[in-house]
């Protein structure tokens, strides 16, 4: 059945580290994702990061199908796997290949949970992310669908966005209770996806703080080894170098 | 749990079980005169009655503008372009194909899937993924394959409509310049077809016959099909 998930299996070849979130909306997995990115950065990495937003392209497209009511399942999905493409292709990949970090919010697992929910074949979405490369670290946020709700409702973003309540579906019309509805399908289904991949499960309920020094002891550990591509303090030493002046550490 | 009627994972939330009609597709590289025949086709079986639609390839409602944009800013990553065809190819099954088999009509496809499964070979060396992206497809009841030789190609399309960017292949810089291009792009797809040929059992017609004599092998091909209820082409060797 599993025979060639390569995202499963292979470790990518180059030099730099992916490191991805997934979650709900309102999870805090963003909260979380820029709080190592500030952390990373005062270590002295060169971090990238990216989010699973939509290309100006492909969100005219989405725009279209919606004013049309015609997009399915099938091409919904598709849409999506487009703009991941070029988003490995033009963001994710130049970086990892120059040795830096990269940070990503929300990668192919949002698409298995969300894609298999509004109806396409679970084998099939994973074939179709086949070109996906494997990330070095991947951390879920669970958190209870009450708890995403609540957080959503008293948070600055004020409401829940159209697709991700799965307003399109109409399975209620009170948005609230469609968001309900339909995150709680994915929550499920990115119960098994966490097994399936390996993902590591984060307590999303904790404290962000609490949530945040267990995320850094972790990627602190996988980066040992890990040979950084430095900012200015490698410039640095190698300016010094010149002089060949010993370096006092 | 994949349908027969369906290459490879279906569309789990259709049922392809009612669909009366019959799904025909024209293949064949660039400038073999595919539109001209299809058109020609349609008038023939409407004479004689039967409903008849025409799909053609990336003229889907959602798509077609947004193909036409990503081509014209010439950036596109192979995944990026083989999977925006399966979008419009989607799109026109769901929207169009599927709904007109279900009525009953005689389903008129200008190209079909084996474009761009040889245009994502060409560029890719791979079979696999592309093949799995599109299991979703519909088994076509006839699949005919307009076949030329490059060099016959390469002086029509001169001749017509000249050679431009993409149909040249020139993202693969392949050649120094259009027509270097065009001819090696264009070998490269004719090989790849002429292996589906065989895998997928097309019905093969020459394409440097005579517009008539291509039409009277095209309308013999077809009238068994509409005549006899055949079972599809077999699936047992897609994934070979």
């Amino acid at each position: 059945m599993s025979e060639s998930h390569i995202v499963k299996t292979a470790p990518h070849p180059h030099p730099g580290k992916l490191i991805i979130v997934e979650g709900i909306d309102g999870s805090g997995k963003s909260t979380q994702l820029q709080l190592l990115h500030k952390w990373l950065e005062s270590k002295g990495h060169k971090v990238f990061f990216t989010e699973w937003n939509s290309s100006e392209l492909v969100k005219e497209t989405t725009r279209r199908g919606k004013k049309l009511k015609s997009l399915t399942p099938t091409t919904f999905s598709l849409l999506h796997a487009t703009d991941f493409a070029s988003r490995l292709y033009h963001q994710i990949l130049p970086p990892l290949k120059a040795g830096m970090i990269v940070l990503a919010d929300r990668y192919i697992y949002t698409a298995f949970a969300r894609d298999v929910v509004r109806g396409v074949a679970n084998e099939w979405v994973r074939k179709l992310y086949a070109f996906a490369i494997r990330p070095d670290m991947a951390f879920y946020f669970n958190v209870p669908i009450e708890v995403a709700i609540s957080r959503l409702l008293r948070g600055t973003r004020g409401q829940f966005k159209y697709y991700e309540a799965g307003m399109d579906m109409d399975l209620s019309p009170d948005v609230t209770e469609s968001f309900r509805l339909f995150q709680s399908q994915i929550l499920a289904e990115y119960g098994k996806i966490v097994d399936e991949y390996g993902l590591l499960t984060m307590d999303a309920t904790l404290e962000i703080e609490t949530q945040q020094e267990h995320m850094r002891a972790l990627v602190e550990a996988a980066l040992r080894g890990y040979k950084p591509r430095r900012g200015t303090y490698g410039r640095r030493t190698l300016f010094w170098r010149r002089f060949e002046i010993p370096r006092s550490e | 749990m994949a349908d027969a009627r369906f290459f490879g994972d279906g569309l789990k939330y259709l049922d392809p079980s009612d669909l009366k009609g019959k799904l025909i597709a024209i293949e064949g590289t660039d400038g073999v005169g595919r539109t001209t025949h299809l058109e020609m086709l349609k008038e023939w079986l409407e004479v004689q009655g039967y409903g008849v639609m025409t799909t053609g390839w990336t003229r889907s409602n959602l798509m077609s503008k947004t193909i036409e944009v990503a081509k014209a800013g010439n950036i596109l990553d192979r995944w990026s372009l083989s999977l925006l065809y399966a979008t419009d190819f989607a799109d026109r099954l769901e929207h169009q194909i599927i709904p007109a088999l279900r009525s009953g009509f005689v389903v008129l496809a200008d190209r079909y899937i084996f474009t761009a499964l040889a245009r994502d070979f060409v560029r890719s060396t791979d079979r696999k993924w592309i093949r799995d992206v599109f299991g979703f497809a519909l088994i076509p009841d006839l699949v005919c394959y307009l076949r030329i030789d490059v060099e016959t190609l390469a002086l029509r399309v001169i001749e017509t409509t000249g050679m431009n960017y993409w149909e040249s292949g020139m993202d693969l810089r392949l050649g120094t310049d259009l027509y270097d291009s065009f001819k090696k792009y264009q070998s490269l797809l004719i090989e790849e077809f002429d292996k589906m040929a065989l895998e997928f059992r097309f019905n093969v017609v020459d394409a440097r016959k005579s517009p008539e004599e291509i039409q009277d092998e095209l309308r013999g091909y077809i009238l068994p099909v509409l005549q006899n209820h055949k079972p599809p082409v077999g699936p047992k060797t897609v994934h070979s």
